[in-house]
């Protein structure tokens, strides 16, 4: 079987016994990518060289002394939101284009630690405001399964990395669904943490009290694998939690779902749910029931409440969080300023994109004297109450079910022209961010058209084991991970 | 028309700790320019503050010194406007619930004693600082300062003159330094004050307009500023016109403020939690250990001087405006007792060199055991006050004992009655016309003959004694 076929797992394996070297799986990884790359633009910039340098280095000293971590050589893509000391960190954004941080986020110097091997950094929509990579300064990565479709975003180029074998994972970040929604677009599973399991420490900031770092793999064990390295407290994250990190592969030896109440939100099986998405969900249900899960219906009242609300918020932290952008000290400064107000406002202009604009805008907007009491107030108000609702449901059932997202990848240029469509396609994923929960988006089946569907399953605060451990179940008994994009 | 001033004050004192608000970097001054920066102070993009616990504790003790209520919640917030020394485009401070509230400080201006109110003390990073370079196309920004912790302690408008401005920063000032949390450096920028007045006519309970006074590094340009200010606005008033709310600036050259920015141009700083940092708990038991740690500060320590050393007022407080000073003149007192002695020599010949050499009484090259060695060579008449007084400013630089400074110079005091006898014969000898005024009543000539004969003696003589012997001569032969 060709390497690049391989799951994390299964290549770690290959590399712990000897039966593969470092530079053999960058060479594999590095034909796949030549071959797949001009079709998909996974890529903003692709490291091939110095992961091979990397991996001569690697092989050469095993030789001496055979000593492994969990991710050594491993071809991973990093998203290009998340801070690689020495490799350009652009956010797809021309703001950035030549930026290069001098530092690593705590995350990458956790994989660096273990001696991965960066193979690139992915695309994804400005600064992840999006959900289709359309509104990357670079132009969007195409689905693997149909060019012609979104890889969804924003972490669109992650998933369309992982799901077209241009590398073995990868890391994305999840704002409103960033993360879970290209995951079920594109084939591949997708892992949003509890907000604090993972540092966001190096994570060039959208909506700071929502943002999280998670996997894109190719299956559920991956995400287990990656998760271990990627989690656990950092003093440089306030926001960052002391909670133990357990070993995640330990959730996944049970194949049954016994005494597991599973409960199902009404509020997600409504008008504007494709029928495909919805037959696939259910089925999914059942597969849960018959693995010996108790299938319970619950509510979450506020769903409804919880795009608007996220709008509110996310655009307020992030017209804060971009202020940084000012052409002073870092990336794009624009050129033949007359003044600073000018320097400000041309650099701006230029460096950013009109959705990162629209959203500065609309957060400047709602946190403006006399008006912030009506939106910022009134949205961390229901904020509260979403949090609370899910807190009542997890009373009664220990995992919630529900369709990661209302379909399956859409047309390059379906949504762009309207926000308002293009908001909606996280409508599922949303509520899950404003709550600090952890989700997991998987494969559950395939559209009529020939699309992946992807299902979210979604845990209380720090109980990722639970959610690995029924994806997992899952997966095992239905399979539908295996299915490959045609893109050969 | 006369008016009522009313006057406000907000002063950014900066914090003394080690290292930054949010990060790891040095706040030592004077560095070479962003040497003193990393990812978070400089706001590249990914990186997170922390708070450093440190300023917190600083922050603690400032406010329990002040009387204040700590709250035991305290969020920081985002302070949003554009400048280019701000590198994240937002100062971290604190809005809804500052870390210290409703405190007082009590102030004294002549003889009266007046409690001003504090409304909140709140902890913030400062900014780095924009310089202009003549002749430059641009302008230049260091961050070396950005991050720097600042308490920002904002008073009710409760004063009503220049005068109660100064006397209420200068007590702010001492009680900061006391606690050691500002090292009060007012023209390095660590004590920076910002009054704000309005005017209004006598009797009236509602406000005036209200201008806010920026750019002032001395309590005399506040007094200055402040001053130009009330008669600017009583003009304007008298002439009919209104005040308008502005910020001025105070311009040193021209001796006058200048407008800022008008009400219109002020921003919408559009406040909000800051998310990246969670909510701090301060936990009461935390805050009562440091309460128990707090000095005895400036009022409690000149009420004891005054009432266990029987100092006057004026002493009492002079010696206790300095930690240092207040402690070196209660180290001299253990060791010689006599308490106004030491006051004299403290406040005029020890503070006169210490202020020519700026520093404070705590790093005095002259230690408390030196100069009360000085003063029991005068108690005991080995030498006289006056040289004493003389050799001081050696004494301070030297290095040397009182002792061996005396018996070096050959300055011991001569006090017997034969060498000081002959002296005075000579001088009653050469001074027949002043010997015979002082015989028909002027008694006024004796200091005259006195001096004549230490100036013979070249200094040394007990002045005690040569009065004395001088006297007796002088009505003795008059028989």
């Amino acid at each position: 079987m060709a390497l690049h076929k391989l799951s994390l797992y299964e290549l770690q394996r290959k590399f712990t016994a000897g039966e593969v070297s470092a530079a053999e799986i960058v060479h594999a990884y590095g034909l796949r990518i030549a071959h797949v790359e001009p079709k998909i633009r996974a890529f903003v910039t692709q490291t091939k060289d110095q992961a091979m340098a990397h991996a001569e280095v690697l092989d050469r000293r095993l030789k001496q002394w055979r000593k492994t971590e969990p991710l050594m050589g491993m071809p991973i893509a990093i998203k290009d939101n998340i801070c690689t000391e020495g490799v350009p960190t652009t956010c797809s954004s021309r703001m950035l284009q030549h930026f290069v941080p001098p530092y690593d986020a705590t995350v990458v110097a956790k994989l660096r630690k273990q001696e991965y091997l960066l193979i690139g950094k992915t695309n994804l929509d400005e600064f992840a405001m999006g959900s289709s990579t359309e509104h990357s300064a670079f132009g969007p990565s195409r689905n693997p399964w149909n060019l012609q479709c979104v890889p969804g975003g924003s972490s669109g180029g992650s998933a369309a990395a992982v799901a077209a074998d241009e590398c073995v994972a990868a890391l994305g970040s999840d704002t409103g669904g960033s993360i879970r929604q290209p995951a079920a677009f594109c084939g591949v599973v997708g892992l949003k943490p509890t907000y604090g399991r993972v540092s966001r420490y190096g994570l060039v900031a959208f909506a700071s009290s929502l943002d999280q770092i998670g996997p894109i793999t190719k299956d559920v064990r991956d995400a287990a694998l990656l998760l271990n390295v990627i989690a656990g407290h950092d003093p440089l994250d306030s926001t960052s939690a002391d909670v133990p990190v357990p070993d995640y592969t330990k959730a996944l030896t049970k194949k049954h779902l016994k005494k597991l109440r599973v409960g199902v939100p009404q509020e997600f099986f409504t008008e504007g749910l494709d029928p495909d998405v919805e037959g696939a969900v259910k089925a999914a249900i059942s597969e849960l029931k018959n693995l010996g899960g108790e299938i319970k219906d619950i509510e979450l009242p506020r769903t409804d409440a919880a795009v608007a609300v996220y709008y509110v918020l996310a655009t307020a932290e992030a017209s804060s969080n971009l202020a940084r952008f000012d052409g002073v000290k870092f990336g794009l400064r624009a050129k033949e300023t007359k003044d600073l107000l000018d320097l400000y406002m041309k650099t701006r202009q230029e460096g950013f994109g009109p959705e990162v604009k629209r959203r500065i805008m609309l957060g400047t907007y709602v946190l403006s004297a006399g008006y912030y009491d009506a939106y910022y107030g009134k949205a961390q108000a229901v904020r509260t109450m979403i949090r609370q609702d899910f807190e009542t449901a997890f009373k009664e059932v220990d995992v919630i079910v529900t369709p990661a997202t209302p379909t399956p990848a859409f047309k390059l240029g379906e949504k762009s022209e309207d926000p308002l469509q293009m908001y909606l396609s996280d409508i599922f994923t949303i509520s899950v961010n404003l709550a600090g929960l952890p989700a997991i988006a998987l494969p559950c089946g395939v559209s009529k058209s020939g699309l992946p569907i992807g299902m979210q399953v979604i845990g209380r605060p720090f109980e990722e084991e639970t959610i690995l451990r029924v994806a997992h179940a899952y997966e095992q008994t239905t399979q539908w991970h295996l299915k490959k994009p045609p893109i050969r | 028309m006369t008016y009522e001033v009313v006057i406000g004050v907000e002063v950014h004192a900066q914090l003394r700790t080690t290292s930054k608000m949010f990060c790891g970097c040095s706040t030592t001054f004077g560095a070479s320019p962003n040497s003193q920066t990393c990812p978070v102070c400089l706001g590249l993009p990914g990186s997170l503050p922390v708070i450093n616990r440190a300023a917190v504790e600083m922050a603690v003790r400032a406010g329990l010194a002040l009387n204040c209520r700590i709250n035991p919640l305290n969020r920081f917030a985002r302070k949003n406007y554009f400048y280019p020394d701000l590198p994240k485009g937002y100062q971290i401070s604190q809005y809804e619930s500052p870390i210290c509230e409703q405190g007082w400080v009590v102030v004294t201006v002549g003889s009266a004693k007046k409690s001003i109110r504090i409304r909140r003390a709140h902890l913030e990073e400062d900014a780095g600082k924009t310089v202009h370079e003549v002749g430059a196309s641009g302008s230049i920004v260091d961050f070396n300062r950005a991050g720097t912790p600042l308490l920002e302690i904002v008073t009710e408008p409760d004063m009503r003159s220049a005068d109660e401005v100064v006397s209420y920063l200068k007590t702010l000032r001492d009680i900061l330094m006391y606690l050691d949390v500002c090292d009060g450096n007012m023209e390095q920028g660590s004590f920076r004050c910002e009054p704000n007045l309005s005017l209004r006519p006598h009797g009236a309970e509602t406000f005036g307009t209200k201008v806010e006074l920026k750019n002032i590094n001395s309590f005399k340009y506040v007094k200055d500023a402040i001053d130009y200010e009330i008669k600017r606005q009583t003009k304007v008033l008298n002439e009919g016109g209104m005040v308008r709310q502005e910020t001025r600036l105070w311009n040193l050259e021209r001796g006058e403020t200048v407008v800022m920015r008008s009400k219109e141009e002020a921003h919408d700083y559009r406040y909000f939690p800051d998310p990246d940092l969670v909510p701090l708990q301060l936990e009461k038991d935390w805050i009562e250990r440091i309460r128990a740690t707090l000095p005895e500060l400036p009022a409690a320590k000149a009420a004891r001087f005054i009432r266990d050393y029987g100092l006057p007022e004026y002493d009492a407080m002079v010696l206790t405006a300095s930690r240092g000073l207040a402690d070196y003149f209660e180290r001299c007192v253990t060791l010689f007792g006599q308490p106004k002695t030491v006051s004299n020599w403290v406040m005029g010949e020890l503070s006169r060199e210490l202020n020519v050499a700026g520093i404070d009484a705590a790093y005095s090259p002259l230690s408390p055991e030196r100069l009360v060695e000085l003063l029991r060579l005068v108690e005991q008449g080995t030498i006289s006050l006056k040289v004493a007084r003389e050799i001081f400013p050696e004494l301070y630089k030297s290095g040397e004992t009182a002792e061996q400074l005396v018996h070096e110079k050959g300055l011991t005091q001569v006090s017997d009655e034969e060498t000081i006898g002959a002296l005075v014969d000579q001088v009653v000898a050469d001074h027949a016309v002043q010997v015979a005024q002082f015989r028909q009543g002027k008694h006024q000539v004796l200091g005259f003959l006195v001096g004549q004969v230490m100036k013979a003696s070249g200094g040394k003589a007990n002045p005690g004694k040569v009065n004395e012997l001088l006297k007796r001569k002088l009505t003795s032969s008059a028989q």
